[in-house]
């Protein structure tokens, strides 16, 4: 979609021809995209990573029928409808916890879908990406349970859940060992900062940070695996779905900084590589702020909105009270876009930038 | 301009509530409403306020000229706000606590303003009184019913500490529904927002169902 308009800018004169896109295949796309590290998820986290992910794809689709029904768009859709809460319960399920209860993939799924998206009127009015949205009213709501991070299980010794044991530990029957929690590295480096321990010395105690190349460390589904969800995106990048400008201005407004600051102070600043493939930073790069919706419209725009995304997202994890800041920079950052789309406007079509018409175009 | 009574607490309940159909004294209807007891609390006080203001007012109505009239209403509603402050401050000792700086607000509380410039500089005592009630009662509503959502949803209670504002014998009114503790945004500035905007949604609902019924 984003491609075609591109495109469309293009042309000149009508008759225009539909290049067959449809919001279900770009969305199916995205989700194609997003398999590899959702896989490696189940792998890393077992039977209880899937069935969150599973019941919050499920209840994303329920509350987004309800709420059609409700509104009387029912008839637009199908009950699988275009996919796109769909795609927004998958984008939410990667950035919980993975053995989360059960009631956060609903409750999450309820505030992306029903508050975030569709009291803004539905598909392409929300002016907050519905993901995120959730994520930080359920991170504000229930810090505890929103901080459970576990280890993966190649890594613990202990015995993967079954799948009757994973289902119980979805369902909220079965506490998370305490044997199996661990903190994600943004999480760890703060906490060992405010305890006026320096970053050499954290961190030669444990969590390697090319660990996260792997992906096989404490962390949400999107956060572990930097690299499979760098291949979706590169994929995404290829057909076309999405654009450069989004990822390269988050990547570089948070790669930017931390070069500077760790080359400054390395004892209170995490190096670059770390602040790259830790958390959310891939998954917010290319999946997150390249939401059509809730990104500028123009390629300047998205990179300003990348950049701003970027920058944000460091200064929260380097100065802020929470470890991660991805989903904060990037709700931040949406309020802001459509300012940035009145700052930042494209040519007119046969006129100058100052708006003059331009004289001499036949010859 | 004879408006009957029934008219007035119509008005004053739904078709025109403060909060949910005009939408001012929004500033309070956020702040404060942590719980339904608060929300309870600021109502009465607002609502005390708010009747003996418009009495005032209406008595006095004749006497002040147009030029001057809404420094002499904002100097008639600032004094008896104090008085309020004082009084909560001897008897409501712990309810003060709590409310504190928002019983000194009300003094700005659009509301009162409002009700005193649209209603009460233009009708006699009694329908002043009236009005002055009823639009009482519909902030007292409003808030109490976000206070307990709010509450219910956040911390699991509904009108905790409410024999503190209503007197000993109240206290059956506190109860715990759950002991999770609850969604910690909803006491925060957000949930206001989030529950004022669905209780709005929901009279709007009402509204039309009942207009085309």
């Amino acid at each position: 979609m984003n491609a075609d308009a591109y495109h469309a800018a293009r042309i000149f004169a009508a008759p225009h021809a539909h290049g067959g896109g449809e919001i279900r295949r770009t969305m199916l796309r995205v989700q194609l995209a997003l398999a590899p590290a959702t896989l490696f998820g189940f792998w890393l986290y077992g039977w209880p990573a899937f069935f969150l992910w599973l019941l919050t794809l499920f209840f994303a689709q329920v509350f987004e029928v309800m709420s059609l029904r409700l509104t009387g768009n029912a008839g637009q859709v199908g009950f699988l409808g275009d996919g796109s809460a769909l795609l927004t319960g998958w984008l939410l399920a990667m950035t919980l916890p993975p053995w989360s209860p059960w009631w956060i993939g609903a409750l999450g799924a309820f505030i992306a879908i029903v508050v975030a998206k569709q009291v803004f009127g539905g598909l392409g009015q929300n002016v907050f990406n519905p993901a995120m949205a959730a994520r930080v009213a359920l991170l504000v709501s229930f810090p505890l349970q929103l901080t459970a991070w576990v280890v993966p299980l190649p890594l613990s010794g202990l015995d993967a859940p079954g799948f009757l044991d994973g289902l119980r530990i979805t369902l909220g029957q079965i506490p998370v060992p305490d044997a199996m929690t661990s903190a994600s590295l943004l999480g760890y480096a703060k906490t060992e900062l405010s305890r006026g321990l320096g970053l050499a010395q954290a961190l030669a105690a444990g969590h390697a940070p090319q660990l996260s190349w792997l992906g096989v460390r404490a962390g949400s589904m999107g956060e572990s695996s930097a690299l499979l969800i760098l291949a979706g995106g590169i994929f995404l990048l290829a057909t076309g779905v999405i654009r450069w400008q989004a990822p390269l201005g988050v990547l570089a407004g948070t790669l930017v900084p931390a070069l500077i600051a760790h080359a400054v102070a390395p004892e209170t600043c995490l190096d670059a590589a770390s602040h790259l493939l830790s958390g959310a930073l891939m998954l917010g790069a290319f999946f997150i702020a390249t939401d059509y919706v809730t990104s500028p419209a123009t390629g300047t725009g998205r990179l300003v909105f990348g950049l701003g995304v970027g920058l944000l997202t460091w200064i929260i994890r380097t100065l802020g009270g929470y470890p991660e800041g991805v989903a904060f920079a990037v709700l931040f950052m949406n309020a802001l876009a459509p300012l940035i789309d009145r700052g930042i406007r494209p040519r007119i079509l046969g006129r100058t930038r100052s708006g003059q018409p331009i004289r001499n175009a036949g010859k | 301009m004879s408006t009957s009574i029934k008219t007035l607490v119509k008005d004053g309940v739904w078709d025109n509530n403060v909060v949910l159909a005009q939408m001012i004294g929004l500033c309070p209807a956020a702040a404060v409403t942590t719980s339904g007891t608060n929300g309870l609390g600021m109502g009465l006080a607002t609502t005390a306020v708010l009747v003996i203001a418009n009495v005032l007012v209406a008595l006095v109505r004749n006497i002040i000229s147009p030029q001057v009239r809404i420094p002499v209403f904002v100097v008639l509603i600032a004094s008896l706000v104090t008085v309020v402050d004082m009084l909560l401050n001897a008897w409501l000792h712990e309810l003060y606590k709590v409310l504190g700086l928002f019983i000194a607000l009300i003094v700005v509380n659009c509301a009162i303003l409002g009700r005193v410039e649209a209603f009460a500089s233009k009708n006699g005592v009694w329908p002043a009184f009236v009005d002055g009630l009823a639009m009482g009662l519909g902030f007292t509503i409003a808030l109490t019913l976000i206070g307990l959502i709010r509450e219910f949803l956040g911390s699991g209670t509904l009108f905790a500490q409410a024999s503190q504002l209503l007197g000993a014998s109240f206290a059956f009114l506190e109860i715990r529904v759950h002991e999770n503790g609850g969604a910690l945004l909803m006491i925060l500035p957000p949930g206001a927002f989030a529950v004022l905007g669905f209780l709005l949604a929901g009279k709007r609902l009402l509204d039309t169902r009942g207009n085309t019924a």
